[in-house]
């Protein structure tokens, strides 16, 4: 901490120093940080920084949730939805370790969050005291920072780091530990945001050698791609991205973290790649000349087996982050940094093109997807509701302009695969960890991260059930999001593979559920449940126009597949139809 | 493909649970640590972890990658054997009757140039400093006279070029004395 010290006592001179307890210099810290609403549940080893929340509640507004889990994600949710950092909060023990699934989400797809927990105090630190749990051994791996605060004059310093950190450079979530004696304590309370930390340095200038080699390449290639990611959404780099795809006239397709950073209808966007992506941007990937990744970590979702993908492209990869760089495909161009400071260099020197036949074969392979696979799924002739159906019709009544939060597994690729965006930072899924239970939780915060929007979340019938007690948070904190559960009965990917891998034995994957509708209205929230084709529009309609939370569960086939797939670790451009 | 042994030199922040970090790194990877030392580096308060670890050339680039990454991590560098200078250092506990007894023993000492640390009425101790397989010779030649205890230091290593880190270590000691 050395670093910031010396800085912090050369500038803060006029402030005057205010004698508070830890407690108190958290709640300050926070407030300090621009923060408005923390998601948490009280304990023991936490029960001083409560009490100063409730001394502090017309400033900072926490919202009870049903479990620690349902907490930090909704952190993720806030944070994903206005790109701020999401702040969680837990008491020591089981409270922190019902944090671990969230930070392990939120590090793997590059969420800004802050938890903090409580700890036993510093006396009893090893003594297997009650409720004690070395929550920073445990959370190490998964954390881009953390620390343990053992005395209250080091709150404000670690709390400005811990922000700094979080939202900087590639983000990620830094859990905060703080022993009991520290939130008790009394200590001289200034606060200085932290500006940077001298053994880590997230701003990186871009190295124009690299721009002029990226715009040759571009300039040339006769059948150009461009794979974009979550970082254009992190970087807040979307205008710069639209202005690089449109003068470049590249077509341009996602992945899933990717998703709603392009307007889903402009007409370069041709939809997503990977292991349930659409059928011409699998296929195309190998047979680009060029593909210019932007901020995406070529999971192995996304290239299927590696030794067969994009073997005939020359590779341009975009990143901020350096051990994503060559760490699964070996690229011919890296221009490392932001990519909102790097994408203008390469459209200021780049020719407008346009490539209408590569465009067109796009095109034609979306025919082919269409006939196969998504008129059956839109339209389909049996009496049963699909999933994708209804995210059409739910696409129809919002117009695109909803946000979407998806939890994981089958509607979550459907959702994906089909539901419009027309504005960014709208997509809100669990993609590397893949959490059930995600999506409800999330979806709360979403919703008060963007109060002013619809939150719609799509849910299955497993993950739901993972997280399902946050009704109560919804109902308590009235919170206005809108849940479609798409009720199949089925943990319906694990059947899907078990179908398709496992020849047919379907070992656990049968759901007997409960009446939803019924639970529902247990939390007093408005509920219904929808069979039949002729209901769904008008479901939708009332769910989307009530005010307030509303629960929708959609009857779907209980045997459906998603299409298309990659299966795993095939080459994705032996992508299957069916 | 074929392994190769790299001493990877990582510098860092003073910080505790450091090492957890770096561990959990190589842990991830199911990537079997050879031998590890940590000290004060050449810069007071910036430690050096010495790590040494057997891996494949296509990985060890990106390895380091993931440790340089850390926050409180400033430097990673990685060397094979031929560019680096490296030691380790043993000592070994025996009975102090061989010591008088065997003639032996004493050519062993001699020959390996080890030193004498203590010797007392029971016991003495051996100080070795070399490389592993000067130590390990020293081991198996003695091992006879009843080895009473033997330990093995980490690898300590220092490279044969002048590493960049020396200059962003000067910026931080001139920041400090500003």
């Amino acid at each position: 901490m050395e670093d910031i010290k010396t800085s912090r006592s050369e500038v803060n001179q006029s402030q005057p120093l205010m004698r508070i307890s830890g407690a108190e210099a958290i709640v300050r810290s926070l407030l300090a940080e621009g923060i408005k609403t923390i998601y948490g549940y009280p304990g023991g080893a936490i029960m001083p920084v409560y009490d100063e929340l409730y001394k502090f509640q017309d400033q900072l507004h926490h919202v009870l949730t049903r479990h620690e889990q349902g907490a930090a994600h909704a952190a993720q949710g806030y944070a994903r939805v206005s790109g701020r950092v999401g702040v969680a909060i837990a008491t020591s023990g089981p409270g922190a370790t019902n944090l671990i699934t969230c930070i392990a989400d939120a590090m793997i797809d590059s969420t800004p969050i802050v938890c903090i927990t409580g700890q036993v105090g510093a006396h009893l630190l090893g003594t297997d005291a009650f409720q004690e749990t070395d929550v920073i051994g445990i959370s190490t791996p998964i954390t881009k920072w953390n620390y343990q605060i053992t005395r209250a004059e080091e709150i404000p310093e670690v709390f400005a780091k811990a922000f700094y950190i979080a939202q900087s450079g590639r983000p990620g979530p830094v859990l905060i530990d703080v022993t009991k004696n520290a939130q008790f304590d009394f200590m001289n309370f200034t606060y200085e945001k932290c500006t940077g930390v001298r053994s880590y340095e997230p701003e990186i200038n871009i190295n124009l050698k690299k721009i002029s080699k990226a715009v040759e390449l571009i300039n040339q290639a006769q059948k150009p791609l461009i794979v974009w990611g979550q970082g254009v959404i992190l970087g807040n780099a979307e205008v710069e991205f639209k202005q690089f795809v449109e003068k470049s006239g590249i077509p341009a397709v996602w992945t899933i973290l990717g998703l709603s950073a392009l307007p889903t209808d402009h007409p370069l966007n041709m939809g997503m790649v990977g292991m349930h992506g659409n059928y011409g941007p699998n296929i195309l990937t190998n047979q680009c000349d060029l593909l210019i990744a932007v901020g995406m970590r070529f999971d192995d979702r996304v290239t299927g087996d590696l030794n067969t993908y994009a073997k005939q492209a020359k590779i341009i990869h975009l990143e901020i982050d350096e051990s994503e760089v060559n760490k699964n495909v070996e690229v011919d161009i890296v221009i490392l940094g932001d990519c909102k400071d790097s994408l203008p260099l390469i459209t200021q020197s780049i020719k407008p093109k346009e490539y209408p036949k590569w465009v067109q074969e796009f095109k034609d392979f979306y025919q082919i997807e269409y006939d196969k696979v998504i008129k059956r799924e839109f339209y389909p002739k049996s009496d049963g509701l699909t999933m994708a159906e209804t995210i059409d019709k739910l696409n129809a009544q919002t117009g695109g302009d909803a946000i979407i939060v998806t939890d994981v597994g089958q509607h979550q690729m459907v959702a994906c695969r089909y539901a419009k965006f027309t504005q960014t930072k709208s997509n809100v899924t669990s993609g590397g960890l893949g959490t059930m239970g995600f999506a409800l939780p999330a979806a709360m915060g979403a919703k008060m991260g963007a109060p002013d929007r619809q939150v719609v979340a799509i849910i299955g019938d497993g993950g739901f059930q993972m997280t399902i007690q946050e009704l109560g948070t919804i109902f308590q904190s009235e919170i206005g999001v809108k849940i479609i559960i798409l009720n199949n009965n089925f943990l319906g990917m694990v059947r899907q593979w078990q179908q398709l891998f496992f020849d047919k034995r379907y070992a656990s994957t049968e759901l007997i559920n409960p009446d939803f509708v019924a639970i529902a209205k247990g939390y007093f929230i408005e509920s219904k449940k929808v069979e039949k084709r002729e209901e769904l529009d008008e479901a939708i309609k009332v769910m989307l126009s009530h005010d307030g939370p509303y629960l929708l569960e959609v009857v779907v086939e209980k045997e459906e597949n998603v299409f298309p797939m990659v299966p795993s670790g095939a080459c994705v451009s032996s992508v299957r139809l069916e | 493909m074929v392994k190769r042994t790299y001493t990877v030199s990582v510098y860092t922040e003073n910080n505790v649970g450091l090492l957890n970090r770096i561990s959990a790194i190589f842990l991830k990877r199911h990537i079997n640590i050879d031998s590890f030392s940590t000290s004060e580096s050449e810069i007071p308060n910036i430690f050096r972890f010495v790590i040494v670890i057997k891996m494949e050339p296509s990985r060890i680039g990106k390895i380091t990658k993931q440790i340089e990454k850390q926050v409180d991590v400033i430097k990673v560098f990685y060397h094979t054997d031929s560019e680096t200078i490296f030691q380790e250092s043993a000592l070994f506990k025996l009975p102090s009757d061989v010591l008088f007894e065997k003639r032996q023993v004493q050519n062993i000492i001699k020959n390996s140039r080890a030193r004498i640390v203590t010797v007392s009425r029971e016991y003495f101790v051996l100080e070795k400093t070399g490389f592993r397989h000067e130590t390990e010779k020293l081991r198996r030649d003695l091992e006879k006279f009843g080895l009473l205890q033997f330990v093995r230091s980490g690898r300590i290593s220092v490279t044969k070029s002048k590493l960049p880190i020396s200059d962003i270590l000067e910026k931080f000691r001139q920041n400090k004395n500003e």
